[in-house]
């Protein structure tokens, strides 16, 4: 049992209930998702599940080998951090008025995030990213007050021209 | 036609012969469907009866059972045979009638959400939402209950969409992109593991239900006699080695024989097929057998290391692979030798520890002498069923399975009530058998209503009640780990069984009497149809030999 953050990325039938039957099946077993994305594919029968489970705590072996068991599961790769490119989107609401208004569009525009709505006295950010990013955008931005904060969790694909 | 229609050409089309339900207003469709469709229909008591009746079918006979319910509570009730199904991986098809579509999610009269509900205990699930998908949905349902490793697949139908016509065509192909069994085995594990059992000095061959499943007891057989292994069977293998020969240890796991868990216990190489180191058979797991290598054959992967690290992993169907391990195995020409020592060991075990009680004195019935007389009065020759609690436990014990499919009961989900409708169900697969259900006073009456169904469907099954008055496997485990504090186990008040069997239109008979007891049975057995012996036995007797929960197969008690 490694210790690492696993990435699996589920290639499933579009069918109604199969999110229902990954997230009973880690629930049954008592395994934590950390982060779980879902969104069409270029086909419109399949659909892809991002997930994100924490190795160190749960055999990720039985997670996957159960996970095939399940019918409408077509492919499962659980995806090397080094070989994958990994995103999340996150809203920030950042209280900003005077001039931490200054300061916070600073640090933004260090982070390559965007200013998407601007009010008297807030601002919301969109930031993509790494998990790790988006965390260090979230430590910068805590002391001005964050109002709010909403993360997808990540999407994955692999590197090289492997589908993933 | 109409979808319902089509649902009995389908189920015609898969060879039914018969099904198990009970209607209602959600399925009133179907069974209009099956008025004349030369389906055999079963009309059970309750549909946990259905249920159970489908899983007895299905594993006397290998093929896939049928079992029908209506919406909400009648698919409540098939919730139990649904997740015991699953347990033992028995091949059963549960048709569910549903409320109309545009009631789905309202909480409609009769509405229960049985996708959700059965969802972790199924193999597969299908909710029909267009009538279109009804014959590939069925077809699909039975190729995904027998193959790969069997279960059970429910299939969920509105009844407004039963009724619709449709267009009907044969299935003959099935597409399931995310469904392939590996059936195979892989060459070079085969042969690595032949070369493990040729080099072990203390082999054990550990084999499960899975075996019987595959069909695989002839392959089994022909592995231990390749060189004289010792062999043993868990609860739900037990047949698929024959009892009477010398190589076999007897059970193992928590009421096993010394000789088969201490054989463990001792082994250099585990060698399992079709079993999956359950708790009941591994004690505690940090000293269950601590010297061997584990050779694990099975058609799931997900079985493979699952409790016990595998050293020599083998994903396939058991008969294949037994079949290419025996040919890898002779081809190696190994000293048989070196068995002898350990040969001889084992033998010491088996002649020092036999199964015993003691029933020296006096004429009441001990419950181990109860099942030797089953087995005596039926020439050994019968399908047996039981229930759960010390029956069952004895059952596994004293009655000697000589073939597999002889031995019927719910193993992993341990499910009271199981063992009369299983009965029904095998009695009906294979009509030239004697089929005797062994039950318990408690077990009996979780589902005794089904004896109006044996009586009505002239179902002749023989029930065995091993009375005990209380439920006494619980009884058992509150003297020996709780003190005697006798909490809510005694059945005192248990109704005259005799009686109960005629108020259902069956025979009943009261036994008492040790010295009698082969003769007795015998003649109970001949009469014909349903029969209910009501055998009075020692009230407090205890399942002996036992590990108990939790601790090593060393430690062995009684
Ligand atoms: C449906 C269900 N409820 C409860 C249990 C727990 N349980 C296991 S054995 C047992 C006692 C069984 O008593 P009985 O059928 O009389 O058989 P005996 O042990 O006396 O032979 C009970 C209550 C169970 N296995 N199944």
């Amino acid at each position: 049992m490694t210790g690492r953050k696993h990435v699996l990325s589920i290639l499933v039938e579009n069918k109604p209930g199969v999110l229902t039957r990954i997230a009973g099946l880690f629930a049954r077993r008592g395994f934590n998702i950390d982060t779980l994305t879902v969104g069409p594919t270029d086909d419109d029968q399949i659909s892809r599940v991002t997930l994100t489970v924490d190795g160190a705590l749960h055999p990720i072996d039985q997670v996957t080998k159960q996970l095939h068991k399940l019918i409408n599961v077509l492919k499962i790769r659980d995806l090397e951090p080094a070989d994958t490119v990994a995103r999340e989107l996150a809203l920030f609401k950042v209280a900003a008025d005077g001039t931490a208004r200054a300061e916070v569009l600073q640090i933004c525009e260090i982070f390559r995030g965007k200013v998407v709505d601007v009010g008297k006295r807030s601002i919301i950010i969109e930031i993509t990213g790494t998990t790790d990013k988006v965390a260090a955008f979230e430590r910068m931005v805590r002391p001005f007050g964050l109002i709010e904060m909403m993360r997808t969790g990540e999407i994955a694909i692999a590197r090289g021209r492997q589908e993933t | 036609m109409r979808a319902v229609d089509a649902v009995m050409e389908c189920l015609k089309a898969e060879g039914v012969e018969v099904v198990f339900g009970l209607p209602g207003g959600a399925n009133i469709p179907t069974y209009d469907a099956l008025y004349d469709a030369g389906i055999r229909h079963v009309l059970v008591r309750h549909e946990a009866g259905g249920g159970h009746a489908a899983e007895g079918y299905a594993k006397a006979t290998g093929r896939v059972g049928v079992s029908l319910g209506t919406s909400g509570p009648g698919a409540t009730n098939l919730i139990t045979p649904i997740v015991d199904a699953m347990m033992d991986s028995v091949p059963v098809v549960f048709i569910t009638g549903q409320v109309r579509t545009e009631l789905l999610g309202t909480d409609g009269f009769q509405e229960a959400d049985v996708m959700g509900m059965t969802m972790p205990g199924v193999k597969h699930s299908i909710m029909i939402t267009h009538p279109t998908e009804i014959p590939r949905a069925l077809h699909e349902a039975f190729y995904l209950a027998r193959t790969g490793r069997p279960g059970p697949v429910v299939v969920d139908i509105p009844t407004d969409l039963s009724r619709v016509d449709i267009p009907y065509e044969p299935v003959t192909d099935v597409r399931l992109p995310g469904y392939q069994p590996n059936t195979e085995g892989n060459t070079k594990q085969i042969r690595q593991a032949a070369k493990a059992l040729a080099a072990a000095r203390r082999p054990v061959i550990y084999a499960g239900g899975g075996v019987v499943n595959a069909n695989a007891s002839e392959e089994l057989r022909a592995l231990v006699r390749a060189d004289r292994f010792p062999c043993t069977c868990t609860l739900m293998g037990l047949g698929a080695f024959p009892a009477p020969d010398p190589q076999w240890l007897g059970m193992l796991g928590m009421h096993g024989t010394r000789a088969a868990n201490y054989a463990m216990d001792e082994a250099d190489l585990i060698c399992c097929v079709g079993a999956r180191f359950d708790d009941r058979i591994t004690g505690k797991l940090s000293e269950f057998a601590p010297r061997a290598k584990f050779i694990h054959i099975d058609i799931d992967p997900a079985e493979i290391s699952k409790n016990i690290p595998a050293h020599i992993p083998i994903v396939g169907d058991c008969k294949s692979v037994l079949a290419k391990l025996v040919e890898e195995y002779r081809a190696l020409d190994a000293d048989s030798g070196r068995l002898d020592e350990w040969n001889g060991r084992i033998e010491e075990w088996k002649t020092r520890y036999p199964l015993r009680y003691d029933d020296s004195e006096g004429t009441e019935i001990k419950p181990q002498r109860l099942i030797q007389a089953v087995y005596e009065a039926t020439g050994g020759d019968a399908i047996i069923t039981s229930d759960v609690g010390q029956h069952q436990m004895w059952t596994a014990q004293y009655y000697d399975f000589p073939e597999p499919r002889r031995w019927i009961n719910s193993g992993g989900l341990g499910t009271m009530g199981f063992g009369l409708p299983a009965a029904m169900g095998a009695a009906i697969g294979c009509p030239d058998k004697t089929v005797v259900c062994i039950s318990g006073d408690g077990s009996i009456q979780m589902n005794a209503q089904e004896l109006a169904t044996c009586a009505q469907e002239g179902i002749p099954v023989k029930v065995v009640i091993s009375n005990n008055g209380y439920l006494g496997m619980v009884r058992q485990w509150q003297e020996l780990f709780w003190d005697r504090r006798y909490s809510q186990v005694d059945l005192g008040q248990f109704p005259d069984f005799v009686k109960l069997a005629e108020a259902y239109g069956c025979h009943g008979v009261r036994l008492t009497d040790k010295t009698t007891l082969v003769d007795d049975l015998k003649a109970a057995f001949a009469v014909p149809g349903p029969v209910v012996v009501d055998a009075r036995v020692t009230a407090e007797e205890n399942v002996y030999p036992m590990i108990a929960p939790g601790a090593a197969a060393r430690d062995m008690v009684g």
